[in-house]
């Protein structure tokens, strides 16, 4: 496969960016891995190619874009700001017992742009702009909004604690429904045996005493009353074309009243679009959507898939991430909301390339 | 020729002999106990490797030993996609170890895997960095919680002296083999309660590669029908 055909695309799209306002930035290739590590944790490790550098310490090869080019944002950047960029990412796929026939790449073009702005309707233009460039391929346009879940969460009548932890726990299935199973029903309330071990290790007494007492307070704790559970259940399975996905949603914001400011901001992002031409009929809405991509994703996301190609990654993905751009700001008192998001130059090659 | 790797010393060795040697083929070291070449009596066109167990699986992976020795731990840590390399052929019933998750005895409110996830994210807050798991076997143990969705953790690198990073605090808890708990015990720590990460046993593996009519007969001979 060409690597120039790829690029090709990748500056056709890159051109279409700029024509959006974009600004060309280039990141580093190597770029320090702590930061990475503290934001997308271990499983980063398993797909990112880590290095050693003698006086830099542990680097990484870039596995996106997003992360340098905040951060680039956060240290010079004057907002409202729009970037573009092309560049190789790489990710290494850890396979399990057995290698797949076909591996896929594991050094790959990506064309993004992110937009930094307190702009209501900025999750609508970046969707419409990536829809628009991606038109004549016929792909498969999904929209999720995990706004919309986190808001159903925060309203649940349950302890700080309890929702706090669900919060923290929605990017991962399991855990989040073992956690909502447990506080669905009386908690039994459990022994913290004494025992003659001394003490050791970093954790400190204090810190086992407070979640003793936060577990203890817990046991008393009324359980979550089922319909909830269940109000939850049908949220989180809404999965329908985004006009019918929509009236869905607004049926379920007359149970779960908290979620009815996503719902409406939902709504007026679909009339934008609308407004500006797209099929809205076409696009999927899948409310659970953003608990299968990154975790920093906290607002809306989409993804286009090739219809027919099940095996692949999407072509294009991208959300909002105002929490990841909110903690990279942190040191420099500065936060913006943010959103964008990355074609794959590569996989539009094999497709037969944007016409 | 058949090259089987087995593993050059201590009590893997011995025991790897003894089962071949109740099979009717006897292994030993040619010349001093320093030397690691080896003997093969009582089978046709078998030699033997010895090698440091943990580089039998590469060996075996590169095809470079048709045969070999080792622990299941150490075949499943070191050879991503195993399965498309080597053949996992008999287990030995001996080396039985444990790779297991174990954390400071003293923590009185940590018993199972959730209470080490709900710990982490309580620790990551208090403490500004993941809670640290030292281990040498990255890829299992990353596997196995990434499985059981634990978040807030990072893996440190430890290869040897793993039971000690905790009192030295270097790490919060350790992911390492034990077959009695001795060592973890002495150090105070306490494994999870629930199943280990994995089980592990010396096991006869093959090279895929290499699994032809040689393999097979001297399989045969050993007692063991070759997987077809």
């Amino acid at each position: 496969m060409s690597k120039s055909a790829k690029q090709a695309i990748g500056q056709q799209i890159l051109a279409l960016f700029r024509a959006a306002g974009a600004t060309e930035v280039a990141p580093d290739v190597l770029l320090p891995a702590e930061i990475l590590l503290d934001l997308y944790g271990e499983d980063i490790r398993a797909r990112a190619y880590v290095t050693q550098d003698p006086i830099r310490g542990e680097v990484m090869l870039r596995p996106d874009f997003t992360v340098p080019v905040v951060q680039m944002h956060m240290e010079n950047g004057a907002e409202p700001a729009r970037y573009c960029y092309l560049g190789e990412v790489f990710r290494k796929q850890d396979h399990g017992d057995t290698r797949p026939e076909h591996p896929r790449d594991n050094e790959y073009l990506q064309v993004g742009f992110e937009l930094f702005a307190k702009d209501t309707d900025a999750d609508a233009k970046v969707f419409a702009l990536f829809h628009n460039i991606l038109a004549p391929l016929n792909l498969q346009a999904t929209m999720g909004d995990m706004d919309l879940l986190m808001d159903a969460v925060r309203a649940l009548p349950l302890s700080q604690a309890r929702r706090s932890a669900l919060l923290h726990h929605i990017w991962r299935p399991n855990r989040f429904a073992w956690l909502l199973a447990r506080f669905s029903a009386a908690s039994p309330a459990r022994d913290f045996p004494e025992n003659a071990a001394p003490w050791t290790g970093l954790r400190n007494p204090q810190e086992m005493q407070a979640r003793i007492d936060r577990l203890q307070a817990d046991a008393a704790e009324p359980p979550l009353p089922p319909e909830w559970a269940a109000r939850l259940e049908r949220l989180f399975a809404v999965q329908a074309p985004a006009p019918q996905a929509l009236a869905q949603l607004q049926g379920i914001a007359t149970e779960i009243p908290a979620i009815a400011g996503a719902v409406a901001r939902l709504d007026h992002n679909l009339s934008l679009l609308a407004a500006r031409g797209t099929d809205i009929g076409a696009i999927r809405f899948d409310a659970s959507h953003g608990r299968r991509t990154m975790e920093y994703y906290d607002g809306m996301t989409f993804s286009f898939t090739a219809p027919g190609w099940h095996d692949w990654p999407p072509v294009a993905s991208g959300g909002r991430y105002d929490a990841l751009a909110a903690v990279l700001g942190q040191g420099r008192g500065r936060s913006i909301p943010a959103v964008g998001g990355i074609i794959r130059p590569g996989l539009i090659h094999e497709l037969g390339g944007l016409g | 020729m058949i090259r089987l790797g087995v593993p050059s010393k201590g009590r893997l060795m011995e025991q790897s002999f003894d089962w071949f040697a109740a099979r009717g083929v006897r292994l030993s070291r040619a010349g001093s106990d320093r030397e690691y070449s080896g003997r093969v009596e009582g089978a046709e066109g078998v030699s033997l490797v010895l090698l440091s167990a943990g580089e039998i699986p590469r060996e075996l992976a590169a095809g470079r030993i048709q045969l070999g020795v080792t622990g299941t731990d150490l075949v499943r840590e070191k050879l991503a996609g195993w399965r498309s390399d080597v053949v996992e052929l008999v287990p030995m019933g001996f080396g039985h170890a444990d790779l297991i998750l174990a954390v400071p005895a003293c923590w009185r409110d940590c018993e199972t895997i959730d209470d080490l996830a709900a710990i982490a994210r309580d620790f990551r807050q208090a403490h500004g960095f993941r809670l640290r798991i030292a281990t040498k076997y990255h890829r299992l143990v990353r596997a196995w919680l990434s499985r059981h969705e634990v978040a807030d953790y990072q893996l440190v690198d430890s290869q040897g002296a793993t039971e000690g990073t905790v009192a030295n605090q270097t790490a919060e808890a350790v992911a390492d083999i034990t077959s009695s708990g001795e060592t973890l015990r002495a150090n105070h720590l306490r494994i999870l309660d629930g199943p280990p990460i994995l089980r592990s046993q010396a096991t006869l593996f093959a090279c895929r590669g290499a699994m032809g009519p040689e393999v097979r007969a001297f399989l045969c001979q050993l007692g063991f029908e070759p997987p077809v």
